[in-house]
């Protein structure tokens, strides 16, 4: 398959490209020979940017287990449509990926949606429950990219310290969702001046600092590869300066609703402001926008935990916690971000590129000759209304809803596919 | 209030439409004076009093409130309904409205019930208490006994004591007494007074013998005893002895003109002293009374809009 | 947006409304001759006004025991009875028990009839008088219920557009009747 992408605006920060020109794709990869056998698909670029796809390393599928939210098929059509290329799934599904068979479901499903890469992550430990370590040995070989417990924080310290020891046998990391939920039980959203005005039991932003503390110190007295998820407060942060100082082997993620909303989005008791962990302050937006765009949060990942309307439209305090954010999560960061000057257009680019494929180890475009052909084409000037019945995702729960945002996903190419072709699936 | 369609919060409300509650109150009064205590008013008017906790005191009052008033009620409460089958909120709620209910008044153990039935439902939607969020007809009846006592509420010095933390009660009451202009001081232990209480610009004091001295109205709050259970405090008796209203405390620290309110029921001797609730600085029962007649002004309002529309 | 009045007629000066509270009174004491005591209702707000005069021009004329209420139809109202954008509750007053008492009801204007039904509904839920008549300073034709007043200041019919107003100097600071034009301009 040869696609020639003609007068695109080519930007790859992580390769020194930024300049408008012509690509062309050869099967899977990038080439600058290309023979006078013309091309089967020629895009006319013309005002658009032609980006690396992004990767998002943290997503729920929901499938196997609960198919009415989301399924494969769905969840990778969301991705292309929001530009993601490499997709990694969290393990929270129902039979978790404790085993192989799981593990190896899920790569088969990814191969008969066809569209993008997806990755699946094993579970730490087995059924997540927290005590006996997964086989993470067979789990890696049968596909997985990385372990986590995530929706739980491992409690015991024991327990995660052996894990990240025992990783070393594989190297890969050990995502932390980082919750003391002795802190935490049966709060709803961010402890502060709204769970107070409203009545609702608080999170105490202290639940996430103090176990990426413990994590990041475990990390350095073990050596194993930590990454820590969704991470939601500046004690956090201050946490993981402390761990890039002292270079253990750290990373971490941002997602975009915590970059852009504050807990006053919660004031209606509309339940898609509800997500784990809780929107907080403020202070703390100012302190995770710094963070990322110092390099001390590596990457921005989605978190996309899609649930169907009749499960949202409960009392608040019922209602399950999570946002979908695949086709958002571009256009929310670029029009509220890098138009109002926060972070830079490379800064935002590589921290959903190049820096969470790196964590993972995944694919990521690259334009050069030779790079892999996962692209995407962007719109920067278009604006749009963030629509739910419009979603390719099977759920609507997104905090976004109403938003304009500047930024339409045209194109999408996975390994030389088109896999998203202006509302179109492959 | 006329133009509003549901009654969530006192959050919500006007100086102005809280004014025009409490007139219409009046009112209403005077029907409960009357040998036949009924007035035609809502005929025609169906009711749901959907309560999903138990509650003797305000279920009791809408009920007599919409029976004074000639509107058609109907009772649900939790354990009968179909929410133990297994049935959401809302759906309980759509099949109710189905019926051709026109106002539903429900209580609900988790804050925020009623707004998401007020935004799905064209029946007016009254909250009768949401978990620790509001419970804003209580604090109209409290207004309505404050003014009936002292006529201005300009400047009264109000001392909210108690389990601040888990109180809907107190939540609606402060926002009420800022509205009218009166100033609040909040006093309990430091457990159960959360750290962000400033926000509303409260006076802060873990200490009711401090409190007590300049205040025109100590309004008690109800203690649970769960709340030893979950190590927020370490005993009722540590309970009593920093913070129940005592006759003794009452005679040693309080103005003589000083009013006591409780909105019920009362832990007697937890809280507050038996021998304080029967004193004559007590209008705990005036607040019950009050209580019809407020519900009854509330509905009159709400239905007021209904007819309008159908005029119109 | 406002309502705007246009006088165009004067149906009834002071002096005319004068006679006609007169005339209504020894019309009441003719047909009562042997009556001891009688409880006069106005209904709000202008009905009042005048059961109060006719009460003064009664004691003048009788040695009745003569007592005044008050009645607010608010919330006895259906819902085709127009009173305005906005129905404030005013206070009703019964001055005595009125079990077995005549009662005269007092209004102003009588039209469809709906206000008077409204007012005999709470005046027999307060109790069983043994009469209820009556009185109106302006009768207009255009009942919606079968209801006619007893005593009557005058008699209009009215072309499309226009209202009859009573006004008093209690509320008003003159007294007349007159008919005016009511629009409505939206601006």
């Amino acid at each position: 398959m040869k696609i020639t992408i003609k007068g695109a605006h080519l930007f790859d920060p992580n390769n020194n490209v930024d300049e408008v020109g012509d690509l062309y794709i050869e099967d899977d990869r990038v080439t600058d020979n290309f023979s006078a056998t013309s091309s089967q698909i020629e895009i006319d670029a013309k005002g658009l940017y032609l980006l690396p796809g992004f990767v998002d390393i943290h997503s729920h599928f929901r499938e196997p287990g609960n198919e009415d939210a989301e399924t494969i098929e769905t969840g990778s059509r969301a991705a292309v449509k929001g530009g993601y290329t490499s997709v990694a799934v969290m393990p929270n599904t129902n039979p978790p990926i404790d085993n192989e068979g799981v593990a190896r479901f899920i790569k088969e499903k990814a191969k008969e949606a066809n569209k993008c890469r997806i990755f699946p992550i094993g579970t730490i430990t087995k059924g997540r429950k927290g005590s006996e370590l997964s086989e993470m040995g067979h789990l890696y070989e049968a596909g997985c990219v990385a372990f986590s417990d995530d929706g739980e924080c491992v409690k015991n310290s024991a327990t995660i310290r052996r894990a990240l020891e025992y990783s070393l046998l594989i190297d890969v990391p050990i995502i932390e969702h980082p919750e003391d939920t002795t802190l935490t039980s049966e709060g709803q959203i961010n402890e502060g001046v709204i769970s107070t005005r409203l009545g609702l039991i608080g999170i105490p932003d202290v639940s996430e600092a103090s176990m990426v503390a413990r994590d990041i110190l475990l990390a350095k007295f073990t050596g194993g590869k930590l990454h820590l998820a969704h991470i939601s407060s500046e004690n956090s942060v201050d946490c993981l300066k402390y761990g890039k100082n002292k270079g253990i082997k750290v990373t971490s993620e941002v997602t975009p609703h915590h970059l852009l909303l504050t807990e006053e989005e919660v004031v209606h008791f509309d339940t898609n402001t509800k997500m784990k962990p809780p929107l907080r302050t403020k202070s703390d937006i100012e302190a995770l926008q710094k963070a990322l765009k110092k390099g001390i949060i590596d990457a921005v990942a989605t978190d996309h935990a899609p649930h169907p309307d009749y499960a949202k439209e409960l009392e608040y305090s019922l209602a399950p916690f999570g946002v979908v954010g695949l086709e958002t999560a571009f256009s929310a960061l670029y029009t509220r971000l890098v138009l109002s000057e926060k972070i830079s257009m490379e800064g935002l680019i590589q921290s959903m590129t190049n820096k969470p494929a790196g964590i993972l180890n995944l694919p990521v475009g690259e334009i050069k000759e030779g790079g892999t052909a996962d692209f995407t084409l962007v719109d920067l000037n278009a604006e749009w209304t963030v629509d739910p019945a419009k979603f390719a995702s099977k759920s609507a729960n997104s905090p976004f809803i109403g938003w304009k945002l500047k930024g339409v996903i045209k194109f999408t190419i996975v390994g030389g596919i088109l896999a998203f072709n202006e509302g179109e699936f492959l | 209030m006329m133009n509003r369609k549901d009654l969530l919060g006192i959050e919500d409300l006007s100086r102005e439409e809280i004014e025009e509650i409490l007139e219409v109150a009046k009112s209403m009064e005077e029907i409960l004076e009357r040998p036949i205590k009924k007035a035609p008013t809502l005929r025609g008017i169906t009711i749901a009093n959907l309560f999903f906790e138990p509650s003797t005191r305000t279920l009791s009052s809408f009920a007599l409130a919409e029976k004074r008033l000639s509107a058609d009620s109907i009772n649900l409460s939790a354990s009968s309904s179909s929410v133990l089958k297994g049935e959401t909120l809302l759906d309980t709620a759509r099949n109710i409205e189905a019926m051709e209910v026109d106002i539903i008044v429900i209580r609900h153990s988790m804050p925020g019930a009623p707004h998401l039935l007020a935004k799905r439902l064209e029946a007016s939607v009254v909250n009768a208490g949401d978990g620790t969020h509001e419970h804003p007809t209580q604090t109209l009846l409290d207004l309505m006994t404050i003014r009936k006592r002292f006529s201005e509420f300009d400047k009264l010095k109000v001392a909210i004591i108690g389990d601040i933390r888990h109180s809907r009660v107190a939540r609606s009451l402060i926002l009420g007494l800022h509205k009218m202009g009166c100033e609040v001081t909040v006093c309990g232990p430091p457990t159960l007074i959360p750290k962000w209480m400033d926000v509303f610009k409260v006076g802060i004091n873990y200490n009711i013998e401090e409190v007590i001295p300049d205040k025109d109205i100590l309004y008690i709050l109800r203690i649970q005893k769960e709340r030893q259970d979950q190590s927020f405090l370490p005993s009722m008796r540590e309970y009593i002895k920093y913070y129940s209203l005592t006759y003794e405390r009452l005679k040693k620290y309080a103005s003589p003109e000083i009013v006591i309110m409780h909105a019920g029921p009362m832990n007697r001797g937890i809280e507050i002293e038996s021998r304080v609730a029967d004193s004559e600085f007590s209008l705990i029962l005036d607040q019950v009374t009050a209580g019809v007649a407020v519900r009854m002004s509330i509905l009159y309002l709400l239905s007021r809009r209904k007819l309008n529309e159908n005029n119109n | 947006m406002g309502v705007k009045f246009r006088e165009k007629r004067t149906l009834m000066n002071e002096e005319e409304m004068q006679w006609a509270l007169r005339r209504i009174a020894h019309e009441l004491i003719e047909h009562n001759s042997r009556l001891k005591e009688i409880c006069i209702i106005g209904i709000r707000k202008r009905g009042d006004k005048l059961a109060k005069r006719i009460a003064e021009i009664l004691g003048e004329l009788t040695s009745w025991d003569i007592k005044v209420g008050v009645l607010d139809i608010t919330l006895y109202r259906d819902d085709l009875t127009t009173y305005g954008p906005k129905p404030i509750i005013g206070s009703t007053y019964f001055p005595c028990n009125i079990d077995n008492l005549n009662v005269l009801l007092v209004d102003d204007v009588i039209y469809t009839g709906r206000t008077i039904r409204a007012a005999l509904d709470e005046i027999i839920d307060y109790g069983r008088p043994s009469a209820i008549r009556l009185a109106t300073m302006v009768t207009r034709s255009g009942r919606e219920l079968p209801i006619m007043p007893d005593y009557s200041g005058t008699s209009v019919n009215l072309l499309e557009g226009e209202e009859v107003q009573v006004f008093l100097s209690e509320i008003d600071g003159q007294d007349s009747v007159k008919i005016i034009e009511v629009s409505t301009n939206d601006e």
